[in-house]
């Protein structure tokens, strides 16, 4: 990736972090490696441009001879020399803009045209402050339905539906490509064309409100086997519980607060406003990026959610340590 | 003199300024008429221009302290991922102080306060037009600033960022108060800012001396003239966004509103309409600070004078056509935002050409590094890495990318600070001794320009890498390992260094004020009108009306300069000029000082401030104002004095 290792030294090397899993100079998918390009050439004209102003700058104040000033009373008089020198500014910027116009055009249809033949199908549903994800299929039983996260095959083009159900939020993996914001009362779109496995982490880009910071999502974008693997297993409703302690979690969950606003698929729990738990444990992160998928990250989040993520719209409903270990286990069980 | 020449005789008993009317006796005379009364009630009242802006200068310069305070608890809870310092509700009314005070608080009103100081004193008036208007823009401007901040500090401040876009500001989800104080405190800056704006194109287009056509006016005015025509069509937009927004808050129209059929990206459009004309009511002043530093620490006169005259109106009518390019990620057809991409890469061209001319002054010239000129330089530096950003950020497959993303944050500061903070901490302390009547400290001028220069690339540079490193905007935390630690780490010590710097700004301008070397009337030798009266002017400004036959009156004219006789000593009166060619029109009576405007505030006030909470305060509100308003414009006299004509 020679271009990758231009723009990091542009960029003062050691700050620019070109590997991440959310850097705009990753460049692993279609839209995001035409990003990375198209930066290079207005780094490269920008970096010209720059240098001609500041050494003309240096260079007039250094000057010291043949001053058309007031001490010669000759403070209205110009070189000949300036006319000239406007005439080839003026057309060096025009130029130098013209032509980044140009290829920002170019890039642009480059990007569009990436839209034409996708192949696979998902909705985003944004809310405050968490995604809903849903892939489609002809067959309706083939639909799947999961959040906070979205698995990608890849080099498969895949058109992204997006919709909010609240407010205005915007949907960003720079790895991948730019933003798309999610407005309530329209449908935008977002084509994604990865070009590279790897985990990657998307994060909302327009503010939503008080958890705006705290509202990403995990993408994996996989080979296709690897994908149709993870796409079979989400088919699956959730595993009956096993021992003694998923039970007991189970219980709390369909009884209690939890299956009001959470689905988990083959349960009596189908609340439909909160993210949908089905394999809630085959996930990276938990509450959408906030905390890793861990156990202990489970316990303390079911312990009080109000603390790891202020405001989101989980309220605390006073589960004591003994039902927070049991549904951490039963929670465990949702691969 | 040919116009004053043809004067008819003035009726004797009238007494006039002439050659029988001059000196110690006419200035004390002058004095008298021009003074505003002692007292409270006299401060309270007071119309002169000079005043207005001057405390508009130091409120914008308190607010700026404050959103200041804000910016640096905002490094503070960012220098360190997963900081818990600051709240994530806390946060979100941080940033929106900060940017709201900022924008409408901060740089727009400084701005005015500028113009409204120097603009009657560079073309060589007594008075601003409309001067009691002036005195209500700035109580108003005042009003709305105390209602913001007193709500942030009762805490019911606003939280919905300072673009406040619905659904998340409207009544479904911006609940309580705080939006709809925000979208008043709007109501008021506006109707400050149009105000002063009307009150500023009338000064410059019937009030400048004789002889100062339009292609002998500073460069400064012409920055004036082209911002204040831009208030003037831009506020309007704002107005009626914000208008409907509060009207969807307090009784429900539902404009923003889709499940009811309204729009949510109508805010968008309506507001962006005004806001991207904004930065540029921002920055062209700025330039117009430039062009006059320039020209007298290059000592000459300013190369391609209609060059940089045509790039102020290019800029102004083009900022008119981009505000879809703060729109990019929305959605909207992709032919129709290749326009906007053109048209903002376009608007960096006149920008270019001023860049060139200023450079080109300075290579014509015998430059002086005096503080003034190396803000100036500082400028250019900085700036231009901000208009650059702003071309790359122009393209749509680059900003989908970049929007709302630390890069952004880091752009719009370059430009801001760069662009306007710069030129005005220069423009401050080269108008300082016209402000108050002695210098600045040079050293402690050189010293706060290096640091808050040098502060000022470390605390914004690494934002560019934080952005393309993944950062987006408005967020009080970020997770570890995504390569933000360290340019935030960066960026929130370069910030204590700035504010180190401004402090450092404030502490010259304190002790400049009490024991500052006293200045005499054109300390800087430069070439305006402003300086050829004393410093700080009196408050008739000029005992004669000089006359004008060049853009640099005080190097090409010098202190034989002619000036116009017969404007009245007893009372209150301006000259009128036409408004190309800037011939002697009329005399025309100014207004007495005038405690109305500041009751005038107080109505507006109650009204605005009530109408937050009932609809009903909208037209109970409205009886006060009016009141105040006949009082205002109560006829002083009923018999108009015979008014002889001059031409």
């Amino acid at each position: 990736m020679n271009r990758r290792a231009a723009i990091c030294v542009l960029l003062a090397a050691p700050l620019a972090n070109c590997g991440g899993v959310q850097t705009a100079l990753g460049g692993e998918g279609a839209e995001g490696a035409n990003f990375v390009r198209l930066f290079t050439v207005f780094m490269i004209v920008c970096a010209a441009m720059y240098l001609i102003i500041t050494v003309g700058l240096i260079v007039a104040l250094r000057r010291r001879k043949s001053a058309l000033t007031l001490d010669d009373r000759r403070h209205h008089e110009t070189s000949p020399v300036l006319r000239p020198a406007l005439a080839i500014w003026t057309a060096l910027v025009v130029t130098g803009l013209a032509a980044l116009t140009v290829a920002s055009f170019l890039t642009d249809r480059s990007n569009a045209a990436v839209a034409r033949d996708s192949r696979l199908t998902l909705t985003v549903t944004a809310n405050q402050w968490w995604w809903d994800v849903e892939y489609h299929s002809p067959d309706a039983s083939r639909t799947v339905h999961t959040a906070n996260e979205i698995h990608l095959p890849v080099g498969v083009p895949a058109e992204v539906i997006l919709k909010s159900n609240d407010v205005i939020h915007s949907l960003w993996i720079p790895n991948l490509a730019g933003k798309q914001d999610l407005i309530p009362g329209r449908v935008t779109d977002l084509q994604l064309v990865p070009r590279k496995a790897g985990q990657y982490r998307g994060q909302c880009a327009e503010f939503c409100g008080i958890q705006h910071s705290l509202m990403a999502l995990d993408v994996t974008v996989e080979s296709k086997a690897d994908f149709q693997r993870w796409y079979q297993a989400q088919l699956q409703p959730a595993p009956p519980p096993a021992g003694s302690l998923e039970v007991a979690g189970y219980g709390y969950f369909t009884t209690r607060e939890c299956s009001s606003c959470h689905n988990i698929g083959g349960t009596p729990a189908s609340g439909q406003i909160a993210p949908d738990l089905t394999h809630f444990a085959s996930r990276r992160s938990i509450a959408a990026g906030t905390l890793p998928m861990t156990q202990a990250n489970v316990a303390r989040w079911l312990a009080d959610p109000q603390a790891q993520k202020p405001g989101n719209h989980m309220p605390n409903i006073g589960l004591s340590p003994d039902q927070v270990r049991a549904l951490t286990a039963y929670l465990g069980t949702l691969k | 003199m040919t116009a004053a020449e043809k004067a008819k005789a003035p009726p004797i008993d009238v007494p006039r300024d002439g050659p029988e009317l001059t000196g110690a006796e006419l200035q004390r005379r002058l004095a008298r008429t021009w003074d505003s009364p002692p007292g409270l009630i006299g401060w309270l009242s007071s119309v002169d221009h000079k005043d207005v802006g001057r405390r508009y200068i130091v409120t914008a310069l308190l607010f700026l302290a404050l959103a200041g305070a804000l910016a640096i608890v905002m490094r503070l809870q960012l220098a360190r991922p997963g900081n818990d310092m600051v709240g994530a509700a806390r946060y979100n009314e941080i940033f929106t102080m900060h940017g709201t005070t900022m924008m409408f608080l901060f740089a727009v009103p400084v701005m005015q306060g500028m113009q409204i100081y120097l603009t009657p004193l560079m073309v060589g008036t007594r008075s601003t037009a409309f001067p009691r208007l002036n005195a209500f823009s700035y109580w108003t401007y005042l009003a709305g600033g105390c209602l913001l901040w007193v709500a942030f500090i009762l805490n019911i401040g606003p939280d919905v960022g300072w673009f406040a876009y619905p659904p998340l500001s409207g009544p479904q989800y911006g609940i309580g108060k705080r939006a709809d104080i925000w979208a008043q405190m709007v109501t008021f800056t506006e109707i400050a800012a149009l105000a002063a704006a009307v009150s500023l194109v009338a000064t410059i287009l019937k009030q400048r001396a004789p002889g100062m056509t339009l292609a002998r006016m500073p460069l400064f005015v012409w920055a004036t003239l082209v911002t204040s025509l831009m208030v003037i069509f831009s506020m309007p937009s704002v107005a009626l966004a914000s208008g409907m927004l509060l009207s969807d808050r307090l009784v429900g129209t539902q404009f923003y509103n889709p499940v009811e059929r309204g729009d949510a990206l109508l805010w968008q459009h309506l507001f962006w309409f005004f806001g991207h004309p904004e930065v540029y009511i921002i920055f062209l002043p700025a330039t117009g600070f430039i062009s006059e530093i320039v020209a007298t620490f290059a000592r000459r006169s300013v190369v391609h004078y209609p060059i940089v005259v045509l790039s102020l109106v290019a800029t102004g009518i083009l900022a008119f056509g981009l505000w879809v390019h703060h729109m990019f990620a929305t959605g909207l057809p992709r032919v129709g935002y290749s326009f906007y991409t053109a048209a903002s890469i376009a608007v960096s061209v006149p920008t270019g050409l001023q860049i060139f001319c200023w450079i080109a002054t300075l290579w014509e010239g015998r430059p002086r590094l005096e503080v003034p000129l190396l803000y100036v330089i500082g400028f250019i530096f900085t700036f231009v890495i901000g208009g650059l950003t702003g071309v790359m950020i122009a393209a749509v497959p680059l900003d989908l990318q970049l929007h709302d993303t630390y890069f952004i944050v880091a752009h719009f500061h370059y430009v801001l600070i760069g662009g306007a903070v710069f030129p005005l901490l220069g423009a401050i302390t080269y108008w300082f001794p016209k402000l108050t009547g002695r210098m600045m400290s040079e050293g402690l001028g050189k010293v706060g320009f290096w640091m808050i220069f040098l502060g000022f690339q470390l605390a914004f540079f690494p934002m560019h890498i934080a952005g393309l490193n993944g950062m987006p905007r408005r967020v009080y935390t970020y997770p570890a390992g995504m390569g933000l630690e360290l340019p935030n780490m960066l960026s929130s010590i370069g910030s204590l260094v700035v504010a180190l710097a401004v402090l450092l700004f404030v502490v010259n301008m304190v002790k400049s004020v009490l024991v500052g070397k006293k200045a005499d009337p054109n300390p800087w030798n430069a070439p305006t009108l402003e300086w050829a009266t004393a410093c700080p002017p009196p408050r008739y400004n000029f005992a004669h009306i000089p006359m004008i036959d060049s853009r640099t009156p005080l190097w090409d004219q010098g202190k034989r300069m002619p000036v116009v006789h017969g404007l009245r000593v007893e009372d209150r009166e301006l000259l009128l000029t036409s408004v190309l060619a800037a011939e002697p029109d009329v005399r025309e009576p100014s207004a007495e000082p005038s405690l109305w405007p500041f009751i005038a505030t107080l109505a507006v006030t109650v009204m605005f401030v009530c109408s937050i909470f009932s609809p009903w305060a909208v037209l109970f509100g409205a009886v006060p104002v009016t009141i105040a308003l006949i009082a205002w414009f109560w006829p002083k006299s009923p018999v108009p004095d015979p008014e002889p004509t001059i031409s």
